[in-house]
């Protein structure tokens, strides 16, 4: 329900924004290569966590992470279909800036709350 | 509670006769005058037969323009009611002294606090920038519409749901009185069992959920939908301020509605996120909020300056001065507003390490916003100056904000905010850059558009008496003040015990007087407007000589705003028209695509506040049936194909032959 002209129709291309200038679109090749590598990335962090794999639960937990961050972008790559070019740019530029807000917002919290409880809560680390 | 049978409970949830204030005569008094005027409204309604009108032309209108309208009076009319509380703050503080209890016992002060901030900033100020951004930023670059027209009119509908929460609370158990952001523990089931904290969390739940979705539409619109040729950097400062205040928007209310719902399990389910028990932290509550909080304060002032930077141009007949360093202050205002949070909450032990980290990003906001000003003063210098409404609000503003600015640096240092944090100085501040910055910036844009979403100015003397009623009373208010604060009052106090610090609260008081004639005069400018529309009449749609594109269509424009998409070729698009001679086409119109009216909007925000309420007042069974309403109007509405139409060529004809022989007159 476009309610005007869009700058892709005043352009002349035609209306589903099958063009250059839109998403790109997977392929079942795509799909299943997205489909693995999501399986393998998940079977990993549980074979961690369930045969006790490191022997510390605290490197456990940053390994499960960064298995989750790259799962994310797997995610991103092969089933949202992103990369540096769809919509002009725009759709990286978002991500580039979503990444930069939550890493403000964790970081930040992280390193706020660290202190607040440091200074503030002293006792807490004794009991 | 223990006389209401069990039936009772599973019908009613924990609503009693009790939750009916009607041992409070100030809000009984309130409520006979509400439901007379409603009745009356009702009555004149029904009796000039407006209701078809209403349903058909407004309240299922996915036109931006008429939604723009909408969001303005919503506006107004929530400023009336976060007014009435400001003022019975003021008189209560300039009575109660001395063994003196005022009129207000301390539970009603408390709401009225509380209540006074959260609508001030979400059903105030939210409305109006949202209003103003709606109207203007298809106009401005050549869209016929939003994005996603539907969704703009179930975000509005959400917003007027989160408001009726909130004014139902008066007369319907009461409202929290945990103050604007609802710190816990206060603000947790234990400190605060009673409805208010849960009308707070659900009406704001219910209109975040709109103004996400709004922004979301905005950016859509603003990167998508752009007259060919109007690349970035030849956007209106106004779009592109737009478009950051939508950014923030999209990537910060998602932070305020976790923030809340992580309170809400806390109070419905026992969770523990932010009690003091159990491993909860409610200092993390104070961390989240305010990561949500300052961006917010942004997401009020940037559109506003975009609102001054075309005022400015127009009203001086120049180019802005510094366009590309306007636009780059605005980006740079936009990260940096992501670094600053921790400012709110110096006091709270960070160290000092945090602090100065924090301190400083402040302070370094203050460049581009400085930046900001220095433009506007030289756009000024050397321009021809026409002093109508909007340029004196300019001028206010530019006067005010910089005062409130450097009160806001005195506060970023926090050895500083470790003497000034919590006190009347900081009420003083925010009031200064709110008012100052937002408010005035609101009236400014008003009075700068109204004749293009009307077709006639706005009468001059009732603008200027509203103008001088709200800039004298603004410092006669809220300098006294700056002096109680650095005297070491602090906020909130419904009594006192210093008759000395009198004086000063009776001189604030008569200045909220004074700002309660500027909005009158406002109102009755308004009126003598509607009623002097023959001599106000503008004919050419361009009554200012403005410079961008809203200008070179009809006032009012027509529902499809261009019946030639214009074609961009410098900033400043219109001016540049103007300049080489455009002329309007006159021949050769065809029929336009436009989305249709749906009603779902309502339907939708409608059972999502019913839902709301149930959830305050632990009714279950109507929770879970509004809810799967809910679910059941948005299915529903996505098997409605029926949702657009087209604009014969006939009627585009008419229209546009209609404006030839206007523009003939004139």
């Amino acid at each position: 329900m476009s309610a005007s002209q869009t700058p892709a129709e005043a352009h002349g291309h035609d209306h589903d924004g099958h063009d250059s200038h839109g998403a790109a679109h997977g392929s079942l090749r795509g799909y299943i290569t997205g489909f693995l590598l999501s399986v393998v990335l998940t079977a990993i962090p549980f074979w961690l966590v369930m045969n006790d794999v490191l022997g510390n639960s605290t490197l456990t937990a940053i390994v499960i992470m960064l298995f989750a961050a790259v799962q994310i972008i797997v995610h991103m790559v092969y089933f949202l279909h992103m990369n540096g070019r769809s919509e002009g740019g725009w759709i990286m530029l978002a991500l580039i800036f979503t990444i930069i807000v939550v890493a403000i917002a964790l970081a930040g919290s992280l390193w706020v709350m660290f202190h607040l409880n440091t200074n503030m809560m002293p006792d807490m680390h004794r009991m | 509670m223990t006389s209401y049978p069990d039936w009772w409970k599973l019908l009613f949830g924990r609503f009693t006769l009790e939750a009916i204030p009607y041992h409070e005569p100030i809000l009984i008094g309130t409520f006979a005058a509400v439901a007379l005027g409603g009745l009356v409204l009702v009555a004149l309604i029904t009796r000039f037969k407006l209701w078809g009108y209403l349903w058909h032309e407004w309240f299922t209108s996915v036109d931006h323009k008429k939604i723009g309208v909408m969001y303005m009076i919503l506006g107004v009319v929530m400023l009336l009611r976060g007014f009435a509380d400001a003022l019975m703050m003021r008189g209560q503080q300039a009575i109660a002294f001395a063994g003196n209890e005022g009129y207000l016992p301390p539970h009603h002060y408390d709401q009225i606090f509380t209540a006074h901030g959260v609508i001030m900033i979400f059903f105030v100020a939210m409305p109006f920038v949202t209003g103003l951004m709606n109207y203007v930023v298809p106009l401005q670059i050549g869209a016929r519409d939003v994005a996603f027209p539907f969704l703009n009119n179930f975000s509005f509908w959400m917003t007027v749901g989160g408001a009726v929460l909130i004014m139902a609370s008066l007369f319907i158990g009461e409202f929290a009185k945990v103050g604007w952001l609802a710190y816990p523990p206060l603000s947790g089931a234990a400190y605060s069992p009673g409805v208010g904290m849960d009308y707070y969390l659900w009406g704001l739940q219910i209109a975040g959920i709109g103004t996400t979705l709004s922004g979301v539409n905005l950016i859509a619109t603003i990167v998508k939908m752009r007259a060919p040729g109007m690349d970035m950097m030849k956007m209106p400062v106004f779009t592109w301020t737009s478009l950051c205040t939508n950014v923030l928007i999209v990537a910060t209310f998602p932070i305020l509605a976790a923030t809340l719902a992580l309170l809400t399990l806390d109070r419905y389910v026992g969770t523990n996120f932010f009690t003091n028990d159990l491993g909860g932290n409610p200092m993390m509550y104070v961390n989240l909020i305010w990561i949500w909080g300052h961006p917010e304060v942004y997401i009020l002032i940037l559109p506003i300056f975009g609102v001054y930077s075309e005022v400015a141009s127009t009203f001086c007949g120049k180019r802005l001065f510094g366009y590309t360093s306007m636009v780059y202050a605005t980006v740079v205002i936009t990260i940096l507003s992501y670094l600053v949070w921790l400012h709110h909450f110096f006091t709270m032990g960070s160290g000092a390490s945090v602090n100065s980290f924090f301190g400083i990003t402040t302070m370094i906001i203050s460049i581009p916003t400085g930046a900001k000003i220095f433009n506007w003063l030289f756009t000024m210098y050397r321009g021809r100056i026409r002093f109508e409404l909007p340029m004196m609000w300019l001028l206010a503003f530019m006067i005010t904000f910089v005062i409130g600015g450097m009160t806001g640096v005195m506060l970023a240092v926090p050895p500083a905010d470790f003497v000034l944090h919590n006190s009347l100085f900081l009420i003083a501040h925010f009031h200064n850059v709110i008012i100052g910055g937002v408010v005035f910036g609101v009236f400014a844009g008003i009075a700068y558009w109204f004749p293009k979403a009307f077709g006639f100015k706005l009468d001059r003397f009732w603008g200027l008496l509203s103008f001088w009623f709200w800039v004298i009373g603004f410092y006669v208010a809220f300098m006294p003040l700056y002096i109680l604060g650095l005297m070491g009052v602090t906020r909130r106090l419904s009594r006192f015990e210093d008759p000395s610090l009198q004086i000063w609260f009776v001189i604030a008081a008569a200045g909220a007087l004074l700002i309660a004639l500027g909005i009158l005069c406002f109102l009755i400018q308004i009126g003598v407007s509607i009623l002097r529309r023959e001599q106000l009449r503008d004919t050419t749609g361009d009554p200012w000589d403005g410079r961008t594109l809203e200008w070179s269509t009809s006032s009012p424009p027509p529902a499809y705003n261009f019946a030639f998409t214009p074609i961009v070729h410098d900033l400043d698009a219109w001016a540049d028209m103007k300049k080489r001679g455009y002329s309007r086409p006159l021949a050769g119109f065809r029929p336009i695509h436009m989305p249709r009216n749906t009603g779902a909007g309502v339907i939708i925000a409608g059972l999502a506040t019913i839902c709301g309420f149930a959830l305050i007042w632990y009714i279950w069974w109507l929770a879970a049936l509004s809810f799967v309403g809910v679910l059941a109007a948005v299915i529903i509405h996505t098997f409605n194909y029926d949702r657009d139409f087209n604009i014969p060529a006939d009627e585009v004809v008419q229209a546009e032959d209609a404006r030839t022989q206007l523009l003939g007159r004139a």
